[in-house]
């Protein structure tokens, strides 16, 4: 029964060198490969050789520009503290700047190293996008990786950039903190009203539990059906074999209906793509076109109106204040 | 590799079950429905704390009444500008009741210095609790909307103690606020104040001693323009979160208590609590301004806080815990002094204690359950 085991049975050990660089990319590949047999255990067990190139080593400088920076304001907020520091770190945050600041660029010490840890990590990012981009290229790839990357990039410059450019403030974007990271995403979906009431925060959320349901019947029908080579899916794209033809009529008895061995794949990026692509479009539209998700799904006749727990009145229109 | 796989398994599952344990109430767990079904508006209470809740909020024995009338006390006492009215027998009833409320170690000695004369106001106490019967007089007859016809009592927040057990103070700047780098010190940090949230750690200053505008979701589906826009933000959305963290630690109670989830600021999906705790916010607000503040020349440095601030009022100075202070107990009504216009004492009577969950159904008005 080797085949129903949920570790990875079958290693390799034979390395291989991949395919010949184009000559245009002058920084080459590095290193020798090797082989660790526990990587092995969960993935392949070949290391390297790594493809470093000038575009990998701008994103790299500037991602370690943008970690130190969170970094060092994390570790000045305990007073230099390094026991502190790593009691504290879930709690400890890079705040943005204040909203009175508007666009401009305020005092470092007042969201100034916000604005500089978010300049660099979004060139990293953007730079490790056209890494991954022109890589896949130089192999004569297809860019599929490059596009599902730029769709979690979409939320990302939403969240702390474009958004916030619409709305005039920097002190909308997102802090750097573990904890108030989420903090600022509870208090978002509070000021704009339930952001459950958000048509694309609904369908980020089909997609993103859609993703891990997908994930999951696929992975585990191609496991099934790996006692007859089901692993080989790209070849069975066109030339179907047992083991397809089994996992095909297995859904289709147990649901009627099936994916390909190429459809199932195109399902799968797509629910993953459209999980940030939505849930983006849903933020952008926060506070920019809509300003309370609740009312405006009371109006449209989305949110299910319950009857009171008794008739209460906002005290505030009695007493004319509202503090 | 076939041999460890078990071992794994079982190492794995006893950690992640210790973890569960660890942080969980095993069942079962009392429930009590308090809105429409389905809006998880539900009130939960562990029946095995319910005995230590009782004990810790139970009411002191009633202080044995004395006969109506008599002198007023000001025909028998220099310097009693707020009790003078008070027959004499209820004026020293009253103070017997404070000293057992406040002070039962030091007694009377804790406000009147040995050996003076009683009128004398030698003593920092003396002068700080008379302002604070003139307090508990103003919640008592000005506020009934939030205290209703159960008030306070000295006891509702000193539980025999010189000071009440739930005060606060607001807290210094942080050091590094000033530096090049390192954050404004106000959010943040792991506080109990933000039940381990990173919201901000004083959401009390803004509200209950400034005015800050609590509310920041909008009143309309779509942005206004001009005047009519709402600038309320993130951050401050964050604040007002904190306050509603003090409230419900304070109360002891979820957010469901006051809020259907569906929508925090809607009135119509609140639940008549809400509006109780509307008042308290301006209440306890009015306190600390009105009778709080001014001691800050009374009171000795050491009982001031890291700014020279004087010990402020919060909900959890009287609730402690309990979504009604004392579990409801009704002990103002047995002290004509507590109130501004006074009223002849009532007969004594043990103050009946209510179970919590029994409370706290009581404070539910109309309950629905469809």
């Amino acid at each position: 029964m080797e085949y129903q085991n949920i570790f990875t049975r079958v290693q390799v050990h034979a390395l291989h060198e991949g395919v010949p660089l184009p000559t245009s990319d002058w920084w080459g590949r590095d290193g020798k490969p090797f082989a660790v047999y526990w990587f092995g255990k969960f993935g392949d067990a070949q290391v390297g050789p790594f493809y470093l190139g000038s575009l990998g080593l701008m994103s790299i400088l500037c991602f370690f520009i943008a970690f130190e920076i969170i970094g060092l304001n994390m570790l000045a907020s305990v007073n230099w503290d390094p026991i502190q520091f790593v009691r504290q770190l879930p709690w400890l945050a890079l705040e943005p700047p204040a909203p009175e600041y508007g666009l401009s660029i305020p005092p470092l010490n007042k969201g100034g190293w916000w604005l500089m840890a978010g300049f660099f990590l979004t060139l990293s990012i953007l730079l490790w996008w056209l890494r991954m981009y022109r890589r896949a290229r130089s192999m004569g790839l297809g860019t599929h990786v490059a596009w599902a990357f730029a769709s979690a990039i979409w939320l990302y410059l939403v969240l702390g950039f474009i958004r916030p450019v619409l709305m005039g403030n920097w002190g909308e974007a997102v802090p750097f903190g573990i904890f108030p990271h989420l903090d600022w995403t509870a208090a978002f979906s509070i000021r704009y009203g339930n952001l459950f009431y958000n048509p694309f925060h609904m369908l980020s959320i089909v997609f993103l539990y859609g993703s891990t349901l997908l994930f999951a019947m696929h992975a585990a029908t191609i496991l099934a059906v790996s006692r007859f080579g089901g692993e080989r899916e790209i070849e069975q794209i066109v030339d179907r074999g047992t083991a397809s033809e089994r996992a095909a009529l297995f859904w289709r008895w147990t649901k009627g209906f099936n994916a390909t061995m190429e459809s199932i794949h195109r399902w799968a990026w797509w629910f993953a793509v459209l999980c940030p692509l939505a849930g983006g479009i849903g933020i952008l539209l926060s506070g920019t076109v809509v300003d309370n998700w609740y009312l405006w799904a009371v109006k449209h006749h989305v949110a299910p109106m319950y009857p009171a727990v008794s008739p209460i009145v906002d005290p505030a229109l009695l007493q004319g204040v509202s503090k | 590799m076939r041999s460890f796989a078990p071992f794994v398994s079982i190492a794995g599952s006893i950690l992640i079950g210790g973890l569960i344990t660890g942080c969980w109430e095993r069942p079962p767990i009392a429930s009590d429905q308090r809105g429409y079904r389905g809006t998880a508006m539900v009130e939960w209470q562990n029946p095995r704390e319910l005995p230590a809740k009782l004990a810790a909020n139970a009411a002191p024995e009633i202080a044995e009444p004395v006969p109506e009338g008599g002198p007023a006390a000001s025909t028998i006492y220099k310097n009693v500008p707020v009790l003078g009215q008070l027959g004499v027998g209820e004026f020293t009833r009253t103070m017997v009741a404070m000293t057992n409320w406040v002070a039962p170690k030091e007694g009377c000695l804790y406000c009147h210095k040995e050996g003076e004369d009683f009128a004398a106001d030698t003593l920092y106490t003396k002068i700080v609790a008379r302002k604070m019967l003139q307090m508990t007089q103003a919640i008592n007859s000005d506020n009934a909307q939030h205290v209703g016809v159960t008030g306070v009592t000295c006891y509702t927040c000193h539980r025999g103690q010189h000071i009440p057990q739930n005060v606060w103070f607001t807290a210094a700047p942080a050091k590094t606020a000033t530096r090049m780098v390192g954050g404004d010190g106000k959010q943040n940090q792991p506080a109990m104040a933000t039940a381990l949230a990173s919201l901000p750690v004083d959401g009390l200053t803004p509200y209950l001693s400034q005015a800050m505008e609590i509310r920041t979701a909008s009143t309309t589906a779509l942005p206004m323009s001009g005047e009519k826009r709402n600038r309320q933000d993130i951050k401050q959305t964050e604040s007002t979160y904190s306050l509603m963290v003090h409230l419900s630690e304070g109360l002891g109670v979820n957010c469901t208590f006051c809020h259907n989830t569906q929508s925090f600021s809607s009135w119509q999906g609140s639940t008549p609590q809400r509006v109780t705790a509307w008042h308290g916010i301006r209440m306890t607000r009015s306190l600390n301004n009105v009778f709080m503040e001014p001691l800050v020349p009374v009171f000795p440095a050491e009982r001031k806080g890291p700014t020279g601030d004087v010990a402020k009022v919060n909900c959890a100075t009287c609730h402690q815990g309990a979504n009604k202070p004392l579990l409801g107990a009704q002990m103002a009504k047995h002290y004509p002094a507590m109130s501004k216009a006074p009223v002849p004492a009532q007969p004594a009577e043990k103050v009946a204690v209510a179970p919590v969950v029994a409370a706290a159904a009581a404070t539910t008005g109309s309950k629905v359950k469809k």
